[in-house]
């Protein structure tokens, strides 16, 4: 049901963008090819549900 | 913003500064429950009498479906025990609103499992808190494990599809994980692992059940290589200080994505933060659970950008988020502090730091005030197990 | 396999769509997937796909340009991959 490649980190930046990421905000995870436009979300994934 | 602007900053930011809707929510529909679990969180036990009547429940429906929330998460106490509970679930259902229910098991039959196979907007969760008999009963009480695996069997039996084990974690079942995953293999069930919050009842039995620092770690090597496929409901984000975070939004989505609807109609941050300080309103007033999700103070409060307050200097604090609200509020820590399980360790020492810091009470407890004690099926006296107390 | 923008393209009839201000959120009530459209134009391309012939007539349709079509693109990919949208038989040339 849930697809392997998603649960991406935030998207890497458009080339375009003017905002800078800053390198201390990267979250210490492994790089996956995340998609600019669409992020995955689990249902689950919401802290404040039991 | 412009149609083709990517939306700056992380999908967390926007969901921090609140939506305009919740994406699913809690709802309790009643406090009567037949166990009385040493943890529970909303110390349930006993119906309510200002409980929502079904036509009140079918308007929180309307609004939902209204608002678009995607899922309903219902529980309670133990919402099969109201006689209008498969009502309410096929309304929400037909109404464009997504159920998932939490359940002990103790009203599952063959026919109504049947009946929840059938359906196709319909999750189970059966909450259990141990891999065996005497680990889980020792929480749920004598029998309660039994109970919850014939639901399984049954559901299993129907073939339903998308049906959870959901467990609590505690000092006393961490060492049961593989367990866990063998019994949940073993009904074709999926696996979720959620934290123990001093909340209700749950702060009574802290002390001694929430799990030591080790077994904090333990529960995180476990989880982490086993991604999407054990559910935690985003409730270890304060265990993402230790690397890697855990999948899920990491972020409290109390007031801000999720909320909790209680069986009178409160409308709280969220399950574990049942208590005055963090009720937003209630729906039976003018605009309903609307207006309350919307222009409550609580919430507009919430989804103000959070200052991070003693932990904003430390390191991990954009991965941890200063841990859980409830888990702070309950232990009597400082909201704008480290959580009590913080992994650093700086929860422990400021707790030994605050030892007669006062430490909040649920605003009500409709626990059961004679426990009752198990009966035999052939006891003939309709008293049998009530204790008389003056 | 490259998404077959040519082809006609329909949302799942089980996907809820909800527009926020920063883009949209997609509900698939079978999969119980959520997603999230980062862009209001991915929503566009989305609320398009089903009175255009083709995902192509879909993204013009939005204000789509050239230079991002590929990413829309794969957006869409994404999109079919996980089931919230599917090939439109009915409509197909």
């Amino acid at each position: 049901m849930t697809d392997p490649s998603t649960q991406a980190p935030p998207a890497p930046r458009d080339a375009d963008d003017d905002q800078r990421v800053d390198a201390a905000e990267q979250p210490d995870v492994e790089l996956v090819e995340a998609d600019l436009l669409i992020e995955d979300v689990s249902i689950d994934g919401m802290c404040g549900v039991y | 913003m412009p149609a083709d602007a990517v939306s700056s900053g992380r999908l967390v930011d926007h969901f921090e500064a609140g939506l305009d809707a919740p994406i699913c929510l809690t709802w309790e529909l009643t406090y009567a429950c037949n166990l009385a679990c040493i943890h529970c969180l909303s110390s349930s036990g006993r119906r309510d009498p200002r409980e929502l009547t079904t036509a009140e429940c079918f308007g929180v429906i309307d609004e939902l479906q209204a608002m678009q929330v995607f899922y309903v998460n219902i529980g309670g106490g133990e919402p099969t025990v109201r006689r209008d509970f498969w009502e309410i679930l096929d309304y929400a259902t037909t109404h464009d609103v997504g159920v998932k229910f939490s359940t002990n098991g103790s009203r599952i039959t063959a026919e109504n499992a049947a009946r929840l196979a059938a359906s196709d907007y319909v999750d189970v969760q059966i909450s259990l808190d141990g891999a065996s008999a005497s680990v889980n009963d020792a929480i749920r009480g004598p029998g309660s494990f039994v109970t919850a695996t014939e639901a399984l069997e049954r559901w299993a039996e129907a073939g339903m599809r998308s049906f959870k084990i959901s467990v609590v974690v505690t000092r006393t079942n961490v060492d049961q994980l593989d367990e866990f995953e063998a019994l949940a293999d073993r009904f074709g069930a999926q696996l979720r692992l959620t934290r123990l919050r001093p909340s209700g009842r749950g702060a009574d039995v802290w002390e001694e059940l929430h799990p030591t620092a080790p077994q904090q770690r333990q529960l995180y090597d476990w989880l982490l290589p086993r991604g999407d496929k054990v559910l935690t409901g985003d409730s270890f984000f304060h265990l993402a200080a230790y690397g890697q975070p855990l999948p899920g939004l990491n972020l409290c989505g109390a007031g801000r994505v999720v909320c909790l609807i209680d069986p009178i109609g409160d409308v709280y941050a969220c399950p574990f933060a049942i208590h005055e300080a963090f009720r937003a309103g209630n729906i039976r007033t003018t605009g309903g659970f609307t207006a309350v999700w919307r222009t409550s103070e609580l919430f507009q409060d919430l989804r103000r950008p959070q200052t991070g307050g003693a932990c904003a200097s430390c390191s991990h604090f954009d991965s941890c988020r200063g841990g859980c609200m409830a888990a702070k509020f309950f232990t009597g820590l400082p909201l704008d502090g480290p959580d009590p399980e913080c992994v650093l360790g700086n929860g422990e020492s400021l707790l030994s730091k605050l030892p007669d810091r006062a430490v909040p009470r649920p605003s009500a407890d409709h626990s059961r005030r004679t426990p009752r004690r198990p009966i035999s099926p052939c006891e003939p006296s309709p008293l049998a197990g009530f204790e008389v107390t003056l | 396999m490259a998404f077959q923008a040519e082809q006609a393209w329909r949302l799942d009839r089980r996907v809820a769509i909800r527009p926020e201000p920063f883009g949209a959120l997609a509900y698939h009530f079978g999969t119980r997937q959520l997603s999230f459209l980062k862009t209001r134009k991915l929503l566009a391309v989305v609320q398009a796909l089903d009175e255009q012939p083709t995902a192509l007539a879909a993204c013009r349709e939005a204000g789509v340009t050239e230079q991002e079509l590929p990413a829309y693109c794969r957006a869409l990919e994404t999109l079919a991959r996980s089931g919230m949208v599917v090939e439109d038989a009915i409509h197909a040339r």
